[in-house]
């Protein structure tokens, strides 16, 4: 029997070999060799590279939709926060009676508000394992019900777009608020301990790293093995040609609602594992700019290719690290003028350019003795 | 109110109007099982705005239309249509054009639609036998690997006909089906509709007069969004109706 499509292509390999290579090398750098050593690194650049891999994870779930099914989120940056938030939650509890007001179930900022009990919503967020599970469901659930809405009433295009865009600042409105019981614009801080270890130790830094690389090639492997079936046949079906693909009888709005719940769903494990490296979540996550970088991301290292999404994040974040030292003011402008240049020059993206347009393998035309057996 | 009908397509004064403009007309027409019915008329006649009307893109404002003298087309969408069996072959021919001609076959392939099955989906040896047929019928074999976006416009209007048979319908809609097309192709074109036409109903809508009468079929004039004439293609052009809006020009 033919195999028709490899589960991970060479890129696929190579980016996997380089996730995998970080994550042995990084904590082994950082927690086996001595501040003095050249080759040591430094504690703040594991949590550096920790971001920009949950950034890359957020770049792979959009371009899931993105690239494969030309459903362009603006608002993507609001499932990462909303997993962000879940995970800063159970970060919360965990700080029991070690907060400044010492209470050992109410949140310090709750305190200060004069609250007197624990909203219902905060409840199962001390269990780690309820916090994991509300990461990837409240994204999900919130993907599956707006996809729900939009999808079947046939919303597309820029339409969507600006949708997706107002549900983020919608949820941003929503976080500032104090009496939403999320800790106002301070939003969460302050993390002590996450399952028992001190969130701020090398070693439960190095552990966070390479959970993030864990999660970063199990998202890659998931949305590889869902564009490789025929179920990506049918996204890419829909991205080209909407209507026609209705026309074969395709439900296309299951497969949108499918698509874009599975893809928050890895959002918001990014955020999940983004919070406790960076030890806060506020509302500034939902900010519609937070959204649209992502997207940028994807569009520099190319759509419609995964390895090229996460590439792309991680090195957009690393330019804008650097000019954000630099010279603060002019990142936003830097990257309008990207996405300008992109667009004009590169609108396949790095990796669409560089790779090409390599084509799947086809079973080859069968031999009369082959098509016999096939016939019986 | 319920219709008594052996037909397999039973359309019974039909009106669709955009912004007020009349594009059908108390439109009726009635194509029986195992029936090829030709569809002619000049250019905004309504021949494509019925097709629309049949697969779900376009709701009639009033007027009946059955399939297979039961399901109300009226009130399911494409989807439900197609899975129904009744495939379409768009006047412009719209393939999947980052997909192989083979993985444009495969999406089109009679199957159950399901999100889930489709993650796990491989493609049977049926699958394959059916799929190596329909490319031998269509004689696309050995561009199978090939990008359809690259394919000439016959080429991808076979390919369209191909998808047809591969959704393996009970009635076939095709929209003019040789624009573009050599004299030879659209000879074989007429060869491979009679074919189809064995084992299932056919309405074929086409300007091309040789090729409609290579079909040898009950030819049905449309203008102006109502039929004005229906017979055999010489008792059509005989009618001076017909000839006054549509063949005499
Ligand atoms: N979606 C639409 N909105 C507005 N007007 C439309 C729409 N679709 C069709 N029409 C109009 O309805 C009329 C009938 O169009 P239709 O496409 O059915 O004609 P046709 O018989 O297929 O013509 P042709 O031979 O050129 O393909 C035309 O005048 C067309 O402009
Ligand atoms: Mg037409």
């Amino acid at each position: 029997m033919v195999t028709r499509r490899l589960l991970v292509g060479w890129t696929g390999i190579a980016f996997l070999a380089v996730v995998v290579a970080l994550a042995v090398l990084v904590p082994a750098l950082n927690l086996g060799l001595p501040p003095s050593s050249r080759f040591h690194v430094p504690t703040h650049i594991v949590v550096l590279l920790g971001k920009w891999l949950c950034y890359a994870l957020l770049a792979i779930s959009l371009d899931l939709v993105w690239g494969y099914c030309g459903i362009l989120s603006l608002g993507h940056g609001a499932f990462f926060a909303l997993g962000g938030y879940a995970m800063g939650m159970y970060l919360m509890r965990q700080i029991g009676t070690r907060g400044v007001y010492g209470n050992p179930l109410l949140p310090d900022f709750m305190v200060f508000l004069n609250w007197k009990e624990l909203p219902w919503y905060w409840y199962g967020f001390d269990q780690f394992w309820f916090a994991a599970l509300m990461v990837m469901l409240v994204p999900g659930a919130l993907a599956f019900l707006f996809g729900w809405f939009a999808f079947r009433s046939r919303v597309t295009g820029v339409y969507l777009s600006i949708i997706t865009q107002a549900l983020t600042y919608a949820l941003l409105l929503a976080f500032f608020r104090n009496d939403m019981g999320f800790g106002g614009n301070n939003g969460l801080t302050d993390f002590r301990e996450i399952l028992g270890w001190g969130v701020r130790e090398p070693g439960t830094r190095a552990a966070l790293f390479v959970a993030t690389c864990v999660a970063l090639a199990g998202g890659f492997v998931a949305a590889r093995a869902m564009v490789v079936s025929r179920l990506g046949l049918v996204l890419v079906a829909v991205r080209d040609a909407e209507s026609r693909t209705r026309f074969l009888g395709w439900r296309v709005d299951r497969f949108k609602v499918f698509v874009f719940t599975a893809s928050a769903v890895m959002a918001g494990i990014a955020g999940a594992l983004y919070v406790p490296q960076v030890g806060i979540i506020n509302p500034s996550e939902f900010a519609p700019t937070n959204s649209i970088e992502a997207v940028i991301w994807v569009a520099v290292g190319g759509r419609g290719t995964l390895v090229g999404a996460a590439l792309g994040a991680v090195l957009v974040n690393g330019f804008k690290t650097w000019l954000t030292g630099a010279f603060p003011e002019v990142w936003l402008f830097a990257l309008g003028a990207l996405f300008v240049a992109v667009t004009l020059f590169l609108p396949k993206g790095i990796l669409g350019t560089l790779g090409g347009r390599r084509r799947r393998p086809v079973p080859p035309t069968p031999t009369p003795a082959e098509s016999r057996a096939a016939a019986e | 109110m319920p219709v008594e009908t052996s037909a397999v397509l039973y359309l019974d004064g039909v009106d669709v109007s955009f912004d007020g403009f009349r594009a059908l007309n108390g439109l009726s027409l009635v194509v029986e099982p195992g029936e090829m019915r030709a569809i002619i008329g000049p250019n905004g006649a309504g021949k494509t705005t019925m097709m629309d009307v049949v697969t779900g893109r376009t709701r009639p404002d009033s007027g009946t239309v059955l399939f297979a003298g039961v399901h109300d087309l009226s009130r399911l969408d494409e989807a439900a249509i197609a899975e129904l069996g009744i495939g379409r072959k768009f006047q412009r021919p719209t393939v999947f054009e980052m997909h192989t001609v083979w993985d444009n076959l495969l999406l089109a392939l009679k199957q159950r639609r399901s999100v889930f099955r489709c993650l796990t989906a491989r493609t049977t040896a049926a699958e394959r036998a059916r799929l190596d047929e329909i490319l031998g019928v269509t004689r696309l074999g050995d561009l199978r690997g090939l990008p359809a976006g690259i394919l000439s416009h016959g080429q991808k209007q076979w390919l369209e006909i191909g998808m047809l048979l591969a959704q393996d319908p009970a009635l076939l809609l095709v929209d003019e089906p040789v624009a573009g097309m050599t004299d030879s192709e659209t000879e074989q074109t007429a060869m491979l509709l009679r074919d189809i036409n064995r084992t299932r109903s056919v309405v074929v809508v086409e300007h091309d007069m040789s090729f409609v009468r290579a079909l040898g079929v009950r030819v049905t004039v449309l203008h102006e969004g109502s039929v004005i004439a229906e017979g055999s293609l010489d008792a059509v052009s005989a009618n001076e109706r017909v000839v006054e809006v549509y063949l005499g020009r």
